[in-house]
């Protein structure tokens, strides 16, 4: 196998023809072989940054977007020799599943013989032998998925790029097609960047989720990472769920709604400031009251099957949200009393009222 | 098996028989008729191929009419797929415009080109004050040619635009990202997404060229299409039973070529004008 393809994006911004900022200038350093996603909210410049590497769009003057030591911010698509599996598929209708998978090898003059080769390996690897013969029109959306990974990988992408393609699927299927992805993926060893907003398929996707909010990269790192210390208040919410309290950090802790939080080990406070508290429903445990932080009154309990959720009413502006293991139903109305893992503690400055 | 339904339905049938009738094979089967029963017989359905002027007319009309519908299908792809992938200022207007002669009978088609190509025309006298020669074309091959597609392009260029907007994008750009050059793509993805309103607008565009009458009507002086000649024979010559045979053979070939066009692309095709 080749050696695989280092992606560098250098101050690639967008502004499109309508005046649209859909992209400040962004820097982006990929590694080859890594999967990296782009995660955001509809709108954030995912796909547009995705383009922009693809060569299917151009970044504005000044941005450049290397393949290892090559500049091929000039290139078109075709010249890029990237892998691009679409939302909406885009097989060619018009073309058998066989077809539509040598298309890239027809189009770059490999012999009937290498094609048939390729085609059979592909189809092998996707599991979808079978449906060789068929035409695009017979497919059900999942197989269709399958056809596309395996016609953009054919050509031996040096670049896989995916923009949103588990989306259009039901549930049962995504998860399904992102692990056979994820699998996939690890056994190529392809670099592949991966656009999609749902965050529970970036976590399992991800070497690197890269987050971004309004063109710009709110925050990079593991899904780890990302989880646990959120760097910005956008990244904390969009991230998992969210507990957020008012609170006043001093010498030796965060008053909160009339509770001395302790700080973490090694964390010294200079002055007095306004924080926002955010700890995540995990790290929350019910205790018995005289050891509790707070004390709230259940609003509402949602049975998850696994777990519980409760919202607790009383602690803060909003409710907090915590998660118990399902055994005991908890009634509401319920008083009951909670505290924080120091560990699941997260700091932002202070949002002003 | 029932036939109950089937005899409900008869006095529902009538009408429908009656005008059928009427209307339709009645004029049909008595234009056959009258095409065999000329001083010739039968051989009048011979004449349009003994009768110079019969064929030679047949196979003009055959050549105008095939090159008419090439030209306009070419021209109003890459017209109509700039218009649906451009916005200019102004694009709104011109794709209201592109759709006027729709609204000329062939009389005033025939009248512009005359304008354009004819003794007077603009072209004449622009070539005139240019090289001294007056450029004429407007009664030859050339004038029917240019006001056959001024009518044609229309009725094409609206079905490509129809079909190319429904065309997804993402087509083509996995067409690009698999190597694939501008030519390839188009001849892979955008003419196959094309096809089918490109065989249906181009068979209307034959039909309506092999039976067009006004614009030629209006120009011909040197050469005869099909229509004219049919009209020729019967209004100056008298020879019904040649009019009549021709007309036969102009529905014929006319409506073949719907046909076989129709079984090609599935939809349906009617012709018009
Ligand atoms: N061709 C375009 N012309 C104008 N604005 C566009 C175009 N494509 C995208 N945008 C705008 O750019 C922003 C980012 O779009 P996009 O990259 O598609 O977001 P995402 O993929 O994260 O949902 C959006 O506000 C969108 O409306
Ligand atoms: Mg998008």
């Amino acid at each position: 196998m080749s050696e695989s393809t280092a992606v560098h994006i250098r101050q690639c911004a967008k502004t499109f023809a309508d005046g649209t900022r859909a992209l400040a200038p962004v820097d982006l350093e990929i590694a080859g072989g890594e999967t990296v996603v782009l995660l955001g909210p509809s709108g954030c410049g995912k796909t547009t940054l995705l383009r922009i590497i693809a060569g299917l769009e151009t970044a504005d003057a000044g941005g450049q977007v290397l393949f290892n030591a090559q500049d091929v911010t000039a290139l078109p698509v075709e010249k890029r020799n990237v892998g691009m599996v679409f939302q909406s598929y885009a097989l060619f209708p018009n073309m058998s599943v066989r077809e539509n998978i040598a298309y890239g090898l027809r189009v770059r003059k490999h012999t009937r013989s290498q094609r048939a080769q390729r085609v059979a390996e592909m189809l092998s690897m996707m599991h979808i032998n079978e449906l060789a013969d068929r035409a695009v029109s017979q497919l059900s959306g999942g197989q269709r998925q399958r056809v596309a990974l395996a016609r953009a990988i054919a050509v031996r992408p040096r670049v896989l790029l995916l923009d949103e393609p588990l989306t259009a699927l039901d549930a049962l299927l995504r998860e399904r097609l992102r692990i056979e992805i994820d699998s996939l993926l690890r056994s190529l060893g392809i670099t592949a960047i991966y656009v999609t907003h749902d965050q529970a398929e970036a976590m399992a996707l991800a070497d690197r989720i890269v987050v971004m909010s309004q063109g710009r990269i709110a925050q990079q790192g593991t899904p780890r990472d990302v989880y646990q210390n959120p760097q910005n208040p956008f990244v904390a919410d969009f991230i998992g769920t969210v507990n957020r309290l008012r609170g006043t950090l001093t010498e030796h802790g965060v008053h909160a709604q009339g509770t001395l939080l302790p700080l973490g080990k090694g964390l010294t406070v200079s002055a007095t400031k306004e924080v926002d508290l955010l700890f995540r429903p995990e790290d929350m445990r019910i205790v018995p009251a005289e050891e509790a932080q707070f004390i709230g009154t259940v609003s509402s309990a949602f049975y998850l099957g696994d777990r519980t959720r409760l919202l607790l009413a009383g602690i803060g502006d909003a409710p907090v949200m915590v998660e118990v293991s399902a055994r005991e139903p908890i009634a509401r109305g319920t008083e009951v009393g909670v505290s924080i893992d120091p560990q699941g503690l997260m700091m932002m400055p202070g949002t002003p009222s | 098996m029932s036939h109950t339904p089937f005899l409900r339905l008869m006095p529902m049938l009538i009408p429908a028989g009656i005008t059928f009738i009427a209307f339709f094979l009645l004029p049909m089967v008595k234009l056959a008729v009258v095409g065999a029963t000329g001083d010739a017989g039968l051989a009048a359905y011979a004449s349009i191929l003994t009768t110079p002027r019969h064929w030679e007319s047949l196979i003009a009309t055959l050549i105008l009419s095939i090159s008419v519908t090439a030209v306009a299908l070419m021209i109003s792809t890459l017209a109509g797929l700039f218009l649906v992938r451009n916005l200019f200022p102004g694009r709104e207007v011109l794709v209201a415009m592109l759709t006027f002669p729709l609204a000329f009978p062939g009389v005033v088609i025939g009248f512009l080109v005359i304008l354009l190509g004819g003794r007077q025309g603009l072209v004449g006298e622009i070539s005139q004050a240019l090289t001294g020669d007056k450029v004429v074309f407007a009664y030859s091959m050339t004038g029917l040619f240019i006001g056959y597609l001024y009518f044609s392009i229309p009725r094409v260029i609206l079905t490509i635009m129809a079909a190319a907007e429904k065309l997804d994008p993402a087509l083509e750009e996995a067409a690009r990202s698999l190597g694939a050059s501008t030519w390839r793509v188009l001849v892979d993805v955008i003419l196959p997404a094309l096809k089918p309103g490109l065989i249906a607008s181009g068979a209307i565009c034959f039909a309506t060229s092999m039976g067009a009458f006004g614009t030629a009507f209006t120009l011909a002086t040197q050469i005869d299409v099909l229509p004219m000649t049919i009209y020729t024979e019967f209004t100056l010559n008298a020879n019904i039973a040649g009019a009549a045979t021709l007309s036969i053979v102009l529905g014929l070939v006319t409506w073949l070529a719907l046909f076989v066009a129709r079984s090609l692309s599935g939809a349906t095709v009617a012709a018009s004008g």
